[in-house]
């Protein structure tokens, strides 16, 4: 782990202190009424935290990815969904920093206003029709005579859709190409026609507003990222995605731990001497939320130094396996501990009112194995492992 | 060598074209070749050639045409 440089610190002081005095006072609200957690994002505004990847040489604060990782966590843990759109945004930006290439005017430029303007960009990489696939698409980049470009996407999902200042979206490299040949566009608001297909009403993580869209943009060809998205997808956004959305849900069922050990000591202190019933529970619940931690901790650890030093094997199948195999574990470990604490708090836990409540967490955590669907990531798995040889 | 990947890459490569009208440096990807195709095509090529492919060779671009597959090929000591 590299050593906390002072843009580290800062960005990390002011995130924890609007987790905890912005994201966890209105938390609550933006789950029951399934509203984007505005304050928050709001007050990550004020702080530059959506240009805390950016480089300096742009004007960005230039943090390590383990500082964001971090940043995840203490939003996760008194949101959820504010934290899980701080990562979503995270994730866009780190493509663009590592993609854009050297002297991308349009690229820099926009990198720029997003430190000035601290824009927020979500993503379009999900598509009907293609089965939950990110690799491929049906949607392609049409370029006119004029040297524009052009889509059109039909999105089941984007999240803070009604909300991004910018969309990083994935599309056929033309007309022609095949499926799997992609490319990701960056467009701003102001190029795009976005149409909100059906409604946002599900079980967790609620306040990251994530109907259906149908998206058309117009926009200048150096607005295409230049490499293939196979490469974007494989060296950034697939194991960042992994490493800051499990940091969001180990935020999450920190939190769910946290409040069931207060239920528990609130237990012991109404009877003293006595050993509170829950705490062998307890128990078994930090040993579940230590498994986490440490697989969740372990993987963000390998990343960066693959990323600090041997590069190319990012693209290795068995680099694939292993954030592949984080994302699995840590979706299905978060619920986990979920549960067992509101089986620690009882009935306490599972009202939505009391200082105990964990019904929220749970909820939100059990989206975790829906984002990319662990079985699509088990069977892609399941063909690494055949050819794969040290995994 | 190259007749033979050919070969593999027309029985487990899936490509929307035939590989035989392809040249050596073609994008397979571009091809139609699918993720899911290339590990069958890695498969099969192990097999092929009776070699082991080293993880740091198991990756989209070693196997993105059929030049770079023969220097794979080569690297783990099949003679052209």
């Amino acid at each position: 782990m590299s050593v906390a440089t002072d843009a580290d610190t800062a960005l990390l002081d002011g995130v924890r202190r609007i987790a905890d005095e912005v994201a966890a006072v209105h938390a609550d609200e933006v789950d029951k009424e399934a509203r984007f957690p505005a304050e928050t994002i709001e007050a990550l505004r004020a702080e530059g935290a959506l240009s805390a990847l950016v480089p300096q040489g742009l004007g960005g604060l230039e943090a390590s990815l383990e500082a964001v990782a971090r940043s995840c966590f203490e939003l996760g843990r008194r949101c959820g969904a504010a934290g899980m759109v701080f990562a979503m945004h995270q994730i866009q930006v780190a493509c663009m920093v590592d993609h854009r290439g050297e002297g991308a005017a349009w690229f820099d430029d926009f990198l720029r206003e997003l430190v000035t303007k601290q824009r927020l960009v979500a993503s379009i990489t999900s598509e009907v029709g293609t089965g939950g696939d990110m690799g491929s698409s049906i949607a392609a980049v049409t370029e006119n005579d004029a040297g524009e470009a052009s889509f059109e996407k039909q999105a089941p999902t984007v999240s803070y859709g009604p909300y991004a200042d910018a969309f990083l979206t994935t599309l056929r490299r033309s007309p022609d190409a095949e499926p799997g040949d992609q490319v990701a566009v960056l467009t701003r608001r102001e190029q795009m026609e976005m149409v909100r297909q059906g409604t946002w009403d599900p079980l967790g993580m609620r306040g990251t507003c994530s109907p259906g869209f149908v998206a058309k943009a117009t926009f200048a060809v150096d607005q295409v990222l230049p490499v293939p998205f196979s490469t974007v997808s494989a060296e950034t956004m697939t194991p960042v995605s992994h490493i800051l959305w499990s940091q969001v849900w180990l935020g999450i069922a920190t939190d769910a731990f946290d409040r069931a050990r207060a239920f528990t000591k609130a237990a012991a202190k109404r009877k003293p001497g006595e050993p509170p019933s829950g705490a062998v529970r307890l128990s078994e619940l930090m040993a579940e939320l230590s498994l986490l931690r440490a697989e969740v901790g372990l993987a963000l650890r390998e990343y960066c130094d693959l990323r600090r030093g041997d590069r190319a094997r990012l693209s290795e199948m068995a680099t694939i396996l292993r954030f592949n195999n984080l994302k699995i574990a840590a979706s299905e470990q978060a619920p986990k501990v979920c549960q067992q604490a509101l089986g620690v708090c009882g009935i306490v836990g599972y009202k939505n009112d009391t200082p105990f409540s964990v019904g929220r967490h749970l909820r939100d955590a059990m989206s975790a194995r829906l984002m990319v669907a662990n079985e699509r990531i088990h069977g892609t798995d399941a063909s690494l492992i055949l050819i794969a040889k040290d995994v | 060598m190259k007749e033979q990947i050919r070969k593999v890459i027309k029985e487990h490569g899936h490509l929307s074209v035939d590989p035989e009208t392809l040249a050596d440096d073609a994008d397979l990807y571009q091809a139609g070749m699918t993720s899911h195709a290339s590990v069958n095509v890695m498969i099969a090529l192990e097999d092929a050639f009776d070699v082991e492919f080293l993880d740091s060779m198991l990756k989209r671009s070693v196997f993105e045409s059929i030049d770079s597959i023969a220097a794979a090929l080569t690297e783990v000591g099949v003679s052209a």
